[in-house]
């Protein structure tokens, strides 16, 4: 995706840009009402702007993979770009942004009045990871969602979002018995389809990382921030 | 729809963690990681004991990294010795990544161990860890990534050689470096036609103990001698370390002068070869990487049979005594 923005071919730069603004722009907003501390109305503003003004000037194209990660390289973009609206006084008017795609912001405002006290607060750029990181597993879900809709694999992802996808904690999570009996299948059966759907997923996952990373270095430092025996 | 942070932690919790068969192993922490796998200490439910389980770290998991990790299991398995980690068991995690079960060895890395032991035990691990390279060189196996962390010596005096991940099966193809052609598990060889292993222009190894013609990626010129080189650098390393207070002795140094040849045919021909020096260094014989002087054979002599040569000395001095007292 990296290389893509950068295409000579306008509908391969736009194609990669719908791919870039999926990816960033969770952590583009969390970071623009954390880092910045701007109200709701003004951080989908400036959101929106940030992407179609880093698609029409191709800020972004200036991106050497020596020097940082892609998602470094973002963040900093996007603070130099709030200090100069900020330097610049610019005025976005309410509703005359720019639109690229519709984003839903009110799911990430939920999240960020969630984590308020869970001690990510001071450090603005946690949650431009964590927003990087949900929609990263956000995506790479709605995909294997989509690949087993109307195929026989439909309860294999059924599994999976009865077990793993529990929005509360452990203690909601069924057992494993409680899951067979509720879809009616042997235990045994549940246990495989949780381990094909969380083989599926990280392959997805990971598929997507190595998309939006430059370098094969990128990646794999990506992947072992993701899957490395760090904290979450 | 955003995931929750429960989910999106949960998810992120049981892709990292490893799932092997459950009614077998229990995973308990990870006591080692490697470029291509992270070791755990792990209960085998079955046999009741505690075991070794390294899996493919989940950041590589892919094609070419199962099947270095399949290699590296059939490697050691064919590898039957006491200076070798024996496996157990090898198999495919629920989520697909390779993994197999070692026995747990527990004791200090080479670096560590030989700071607090005097230079002829650090030579003695050496020369044992040169007997096992030398046998899997005999079976055909070149380990690539022979150092002092790769070198494990146990509580009851086993010396250990760890981490075949990148080792060469002599005899088979560079050409093309297709990983994907290995065999999978179950293949009855494991050098077996049609392997491959690393392309030529490749460099694996680590700085500091990799041969030049390993460091160049010259695939075609690794051979047994390329380890040679490693156990060389091992040796400089531990036995000429920490002795500013006590000089190399020169037929030592002479010996890992050798072994380090930048030219392979400079070296000796096999660990074997160097393991036998090492032992005549210790028996206090000449080694075949130094041609002494009379005063340095006297010398050696001499310490070799010091005690015997007092012993004779004094003798003789008492005789003479006394036979001068006697013609007085």
């Amino acid at each position: 995706m990296v290389e893509a923005i950068r295409d000579a071919d306008p509908e391969a730069r736009r194609s990669a840009f719908d791919v870039l603004v999926t990816a960033y722009w969770r952590p583009v907003y969390a970071h623009l009402r954390k880092r910045w501390q701007l109200e709701p109305a003004d951080a989908e503003d400036l959101t929106q702007e940030f992407f179609a003004r880093s698609l029409a000037s191709g800020f972004l194209e200036g991106y050497d993979p020596a020097r940082a990660r892609f998602r470094t390289y973002v963040r900093a973009c996007l603070d130099r770009f709030v200090a100069n609206a900020r330097r610049d006084e610019r005025r976005l008017k309410r509703g005359g942004g720019v639109t690229l795609v519709p984003l839903d912001f009110l799911q990430v405002e939920r999240g960020l009045a969630a984590g308020d006290g869970d001690g990510r607060d001071g450090d603005p750029d946690a949650w431009f990871e964590r927003e990087w990181i949900r929609g990263l597993f956000t995506d790479a879900v709605a995909d294997l969602r989509a690949a087993c809709r109307d195929t026989p694999r439909q309860i294999r992802f059924a599994v999976f979002e009865r077990y793993d996808l529990v929005p509360g904690s452990d203690a909601d999570r069924p057992s494993y018995r409680e899951l067979a009996e509720a879809l009616s299948l042997p235990v045994t059966q549940v246990t495989n389809h949780l381990a094909w759907a969380r083989r599926e997923l990280r392959r997805l996952v990971l598929e997507r990382l190595r998309f939006l990373t430059a370098t094969a270095a990128e990646f794999r430092a990506e992947a072992e921030d993701l899957f490395g025996e760090g904290d979450s | 729809m955003s995931l929750p942070d429960a989910a999106l932690t949960h998810l992120r919790q049981v892709l990292r963690a490893p799932e092997p068969p459950a009614d077998r192993y229990k995973i308990r922490e990870p006591i080692g990681h490697g470029g291509m796998g992270t070791v755990y200490r792990a209960s085998d439910r079955t046999l009741g004991r505690e075991v070794a389980l390294k899996v493919l770290r989940a950041d590589v998991a892919g094609e070419d990294a199962a099947i270095r990790l399949e290699r590296e299991a059939r490697i050691l398995a064919r590898l039957e010795h006491p200076g070798i980690v024996p496996v157990h068991d090898v198999g495919t995690l629920a989520d697909g990544r390779v993994y197999y079960v070692m026995k747990l060895v527990r004791g200090e890395r080479l670096h560590d161990f030989a700071r607090g032991v005097s230079r002829a035990d650090a030579l003695r691990v050496l020369q044992r860890v040169c007997e096992t390279v030398g046998f899997a060189h005999a079976q055909g196996v070149v380990h690539r990534d022979l150092k002092p962390s790769n070198i494990m010596v146990g509580g009851f005096g086993e010396v250990l050689v760890l981490d075949w991940g990148i080792a060469r099966i002599r005899g088979t193809p560079d050409g093309g470096g297709d990983e994907a052609a290995a065999p999978t598990l179950g293949a009855p060889s494991i050098a077996a036609p049609g392997e491959a292993d690393t392309a030529p222009g490749v460099v694996l190894g680590t700085p500091g103990f990799m041969a030049p013609e390993q460091a160049r990626g010259d695939a075609g010129q690794i051979d047994a001698r390329t380890d040679v080189y490693a156990l060389g650098a091992i040796l400089r390393a531990v036995a000429g370390a920490g002795s500013a207070n006590q000089p190399v002795p020169r037929p030592l140094a002479a010996i890992w002068n050798r072994a380090l040849s930048p030219d392979p045919g400079g070296r000796y021909g096999s660990a074997a070869e160097l393991a036998a020096d090492i032992t005549r260094f210790l028996d206090g014989a000449p080694v075949a990487a130094y041609r002494e002087n009379i005063a340095e054979r006297a010398g050696r002599v001499f310490r070799k049979y010091q005690v015997a040569i007092i012993l004779v000395l004094t003798y003789l001095a008492v005789r003479l005594l006394f036979l001068a007292m006697r013609g007085l």
